[in-house]
């Protein structure tokens, strides 16, 4: 589903971020990326969204060369990646509910497609009365909820969160960790980058580790091992 | 996809962040005022301005003296061959001995001496005149020497007052000619200052949307769908701006109309703004809502690369 072809990004000589990466990830796997601040998961995320473009090497989704694709076809590679930011990165003079419906509604789906699947969505991660509020109004755990509806909504192929449970309190992180579990057994694939080794522990799925923009560790029942 | 469905979502879009944006959305729409006034203000002091430089264009004439005893039929003759130059002679009026004579009793009659000497006289000692107006100030050199050198075979032309007043004519003409290139200079920059001043509002207002760009290019938007709201939204603010613009001219013209009536020579500005309302107001929306919408969308392309 995802494949890593030899991929460095340089930004110049004394900064690499990620140095000739290798791996592949098939689907319904729920792979955990783990590495302190600056070992590279988040240029590896960005690169597998084509939100920059590698220095050498090869990233493919489902086949697909994501840097090698015209804008139009990029847009339909990235409505089957739904995207979680540590940031959340909700739109701010949007509702919850239009937070939500705008994947839906840039994809082109019809209204009563988006009146019934927003409201399910929303009770899945535990929003249902909060349809209303902007994003200014929520706490951040909420509005982590938002942004993996948001994620999940369009009903995506894999689902990649950065850090998502980095700016949360544990009794949210683990509800949200939840939350993705509940969405990879319902098929999906997942990829989540993070650095709380209670998180890692706790899963026991694959683990791949990276340090100073290489992978040390690729484990299939893995634990956080720095 | 159907594009019915993703212009009528892009309009709502539109019209919802342009209300939302509240604070933005007016500042935004205040700039556009004050750039559409400056152009509106363009427009008026070009009307007051055209209508002042006609009025002394029409001070100008030349008038032909012709020796006394010239018999009318002989002086309609040339009068005729006048009107011939077509493209050059605006009018060409005659004025009879009699007439000419009553003119000048007219405007010497507080000029005890002048009325004396006349009555002292039996004949009339004036001559005809015929009186030319030419269509642009430049043709009087032509016009006089047309009749000097080809219409004058008889000796019938006394003088021709053009030659007298050449100097003053030419000045005219030529100052006529640089305060309309003035005018346009000056307008021409104002227009581009106000352009690019709203430019820069509209870009510094979509910087603060930079963020919202690239999160819906990642969720799967389309560059027009990202696009598509932004320009609604300038093109809104295009046509609230418009509509204060010209309403606000209207106390403006009314306090300004007597100032500029004594400034400039004879035309009214309100007059003119009430009887070209809609003229002015097409301009202005169509300035408004093709600035704004074309601002938008060279705004926003800078952050649609992600």
């Amino acid at each position: 589903m995802i494949y890593f072809d030899k991929v460095s990004k340089i930004y110049s000589k004394n900064s690499v971020a990620i140095e000739e990466i290798s791996f592949t990830v098939e689907p319904q796997e729920f792979v955990s990326l783990v590495g302190q601040s600056g070992a590279g998961k988040t240029t590896l995320l960005k690169l597998l969204l084509a939100e920059e473009s590698p220095t050498n090497g090869k990233v493919f989704f489902e086949s697909v060369n994501v840097h090698s694709v015209s804008k139009g076809e990029l847009t339909e590679v990235r409505r089957k990646i739904g995207v979680v930011f540590q940031d959340f990165r909700l739109l701010p003079n949007k509702t919850v509910f239009e937070n939500i419906s705008f994947a839906m509604e840039a994809a082109g789906k019809t209204d009563e497609d988006i009146k019934n699947d927003v409201p399910q969505v929303m009770d899945l991660v535990g929003l249902e009365d909060k349809g209303w509020r902007f994003p200014n109004e929520l706490s951040g755990g909420e509005r982590q909820r938002v942004a993996i509806a948001r994620a999940i909504v369009n009903q995506p192929d894999l689902i990649i969160a950065d850090e998502p449970t980095g700016n949360l309190d544990p009794l949210n992180t683990w509800e949200i960790i939840n939350i993705f579990k509940k969405v990879n057994e319902l098929g999906t694939t997942v990829v989540l980058a993070t650095h709380n080794k209670g998180i890692i522990d706790s899963l026991n799925r694959r683990v791949i580790t990276l340090e100073g923009g290489r992978i040390t560790r690729d484990d299939k029942e893995g634990r956080y091992i720095l | 996809m159907s594009f019915y469905i993703d212009t009528k979502r892009i309009i709502k879009i539109g019209f919802v962040n342009f209300w939302r944006e509240g604070v933005v959305s007016a500042a935004t729409v205040l700039v556009m005022v004050t750039t559409l006034f400056v152009i509106g203000s363009i427009v008026f002091a070009k009307a007051s301005l055209d209508s002042t430089l006609k009025q002394i264009e029409d001070k100008v004439d030349i008038t032909v003296y012709f020796k006394s005893g010239i018999s009318e039929s002989d002086i309609l003759d040339i009068r005729k061959s006048l009107l011939n130059l077509e493209g050059e002679v605006k009018e060409a009026n005659y004025v009879s001995q009699e007439e000419s004579l009553e003119r000048f009793k007219q405007r010497h009659e507080n000029n005890s001496l002048i009325t004396q000497s006349l009555e002292e006289l039996d004949n009339n000692p004036l001559g005809a005149e015929i009186n030319i107006k030419a269509k642009d100030p430049s043709q009087y050199e032509g016009i006089a020497n047309f009749l000097k050198n080809s219409q004058d075979k008889y000796g019938t032309i006394d003088k021709i007052n053009y030659f007298q007043n050449k100097a003053v004519i030419e000045k005219l003409t030529k100052i006529i000619d640089s305060f309309r290139a003035l005018g346009f200079g000056i307008s021409l920059i104002l227009i581009i200052i106000a352009v690019i001043v709203m430019f820069n509002t509209i870009r510094i207002s979509i910087y603060f949307s930079r963020e919202e760009i690239s999160i819906m290019r990642l969720v799967g938007a389309t560059n027009s769908y990202v696009r598509g709201p932004f320009i609604i939204e300038g093109a809104m603010s295009g046509i609230f701006a418009s509509i204060i613009t010209i309403a606000l001219f209207y106390p403006f013209l009314l306090w300004v109309n007597p100032i500029a009536e004594s400034a400039f020579l004879g035309i009214n500005i309100f007059e003119y703004y009430i009887d070209n309302f809609i003229q002015i107001f097409a301009l202005l929306l169509f300035i408004g809502v093709f600035l704004g919408s074309a601002s938008s969308y060279v705004a926003v392309r800078k952050y649609l690369k992600v």
